[in-house]
């Protein structure tokens, strides 16, 4: 026989209790093992996937940090920029303005020293010219030249027009002391009564008449009575040039020189030299 | 010539013995108890557990997601019962390597024992799963009619498993035997290793088509479709 069935029996018992026995020492604590095993991954899963979304806010908060950060430099930068620009500006505004100030003052101290030297070099070339005319007239001064100035003084005498005759006429009554007639040199007799009779004729009186040598009058001859001057000489016409070229150069000296002064120097010019044609014509 | 371990007899008294079919059958049971409650013992549930935790884990799991291929919903409720009849099954076969053991399931009332457990189990899944009224309801699917043939066929199927278990391994046994008495070298070895292979596969078909069984008696049946085809209830295997 095959089958003995003592031995199914005992061993359907064996199977049975094998079962159990395995379940408890095998299965159960495996399985349970598996289970803590998969919670303990699962939990270690989620923590990470918590961290991995912590990490993502955090990468992401950074991100949005950084992207603020980016644009706040680069505003700052653009306010640098534009703030270093508006101050380069103003620096090169007031380094411009201190130039040109600087470049102002050295003109106005070139202009200056220029209107000084010119100043100096016209006074001194105008003593010189004055020194050397008056020299070269007073060489050339001689008695006949003085006959010839009575001559012209006379002249002068008769032609006066009547407020001036007046006047020296009323100068000469009144006068105490004798009048003078200086003249450069000692005026020949025929010359003294010459202008005596001119005198006379003149005011229509005896008028006493004292003759005086004035080197400084050049070659001329002057009456002066009371305040009342008649007179011609060269030291006359020399003043008189004198001081239109003195009147010339204070107008240059003034503000708007040029516009003005142009059109007066050349007036002055005119007068100078007609003054100086009539001594020339009058030394003739 | 003996043909299962039942010949050998160490002690009887009346009905009462203890033949070598039994005392294997003890030897393999302490063998898993023991080795189990080692490798228990010290159970880790850190993310690298021990090389044995392993294997068993390995082992456990494995059977469980057969289990749940073949279409069992809740594999945890069957995976005591189905696992210990593989594993009984499968070192039965792997003991052979020992010189002098007889494996127990060469036995047929080993094989008749595993297969009434079987044939036991599955009505008692099937009440509990559907209820006694849908359980025996099944009986008469699809028509009345066929209620003998169910049950000739449940009968059938139980000795059917026990047969062809005791055959293969028995075969299997008494190749061996054979040779070792016509060409006592290196043959055996290779029939050795054979018969190795035909025990785990007769342990894997063993637990399938009690699983098949199970599932067949459970309304599991109806609702789950196989996973992937791979696990598919097959025709019972001609071995």
């Amino acid at each position: 026989m095959l089958i003995d069935w003592f031995t199914v029996c005992a061993q359907v018992i064996n199977f049975l209790i094998l079962v159990w026995l395995m379940k408890r020492s095998l299965y159960k604590p495996i399985l349970s093992a598996i289970e803590t095993r998969e919670k303990k991954i699962a939990t270690e899963i989620a923590a990470a996937d918590a961290k991995k979304v912590d990490a993502q806010r955090e990468h992401d908060e950074f991100q949005h940090k950084n992207e603020e950060f980016d644009k706040k430099r680069a505003a700052l930068m653009t306010k640098a920029h534009g703030d270093a620009k508006a101050e380069r500006e103003r620096l090169l505004g007031e380094a411009r303005t201190a130039a040109d100030e600087l470049t102002a003052k050295r003109k106005e101290s070139l202009r200056a020293e220029s209107i000084k030297i010119n100043e100096a070099l016209s006074s001194r070339a105008r003593q010189e010219v004055f020194a050397v005319t008056r020299k070269a007239l007073a060489d050339l001064a001689t008695t006949s030249l003085e006959e010839r100035m009575g001559e012209v003084f006379t002249r002068r005498l008769l032609e006066l027009d009547a407020k001036a005759k007046e006047a020296i006429g009323e100068a000469l009554k009144t006068a105490g002391s004798p009048t003078v007639i200086r003249s450069a040199f000692d005026l020949p007799d025929q010359e003294r009564t010459a202008i005596q009779n001119a005198v006379n004729e003149t005011f229509s009186t005896s008028v006493d008449l004292r003759f005086e040598a004035s080197p400084a009058l050049i070659s001329g001859i002057e009456l002066s009575v009371n305040g009342q001057k008649v007179s011609w000489s060269i030291d006359d016409y020399l003043t008189s040039l004198e001081k239109d070229v003195d009147e010339l150069l204070t107008a240059k000296k003034s503000p708007e020189p040029a516009k003005i002064a142009k059109p007066t120097k050349t007036a002055k010019l005119t007068k100078a030299a007609k003054n100086a044609k009539t001594a020339k014509a009058a030394s003739k | 010539m003996r043909l299962s371990a039942d010949g050998l007899i160490f002690w009887q008294h009346g009905i009462l013995k203890l033949n070598g079919t039994i005392v294997f059958s003890w030897a393999i049971m302490l063998v898993l108890v023991l080795g189990s409650l080692l490798v228990t013992r010290r159970l880790s549930t850190s993310l690298q557990p021990a090389r044995w935790q392993s294997l068993l884990e390995i082992v456990v799991t494995t059977i469980e997601r057969q289990i749940e291929d073949v279409g069992l919903r809740n594999p945890r409720k069957y995976l005591p019962f189905l696992g210990t009849l593989f594993l009984f099954v499968a070192t039965a076969s792997l003991f052979t390597v020992i010189p002098g053991y007889e494996p127990p399931t060469g036995s047929l009332s080993t094989t008749a024992a595993l297969a009434l457990c079987v044939f036991v189990a599955v009505p008692l899944f099937g009440i509990e799963d559907r209820g006694f009224g849908g359980y025996v309801k099944s009986y008469l699917e699809p028509t009345v009619i066929m209620l003998p043939f169910n049950i000739i066929s449940e009968l059938s199927r139980t000795l059917a498993l026990a047969v062809r278990l005791f055959g293969n391994m028995m075969s299997g046994a008494m190749i061996i035997s054979i040779l070792l008495t016509i060409t006592p070298f290196i043959f055996p070895v290779v029939m050795t290793l054979l018969g190795l292979l035909t025990g785990m596969v007769q342990a894997y078909i063993f637990t399938i088509l009690a699983a098949v069984y199970i599932a067949a008696a459970t309304s599991s049946r109806k609702a789950k479709k196989p996973p992937n085809g791979a696990a598919t209830p097959s025709p019972v295997p001609a071995t």
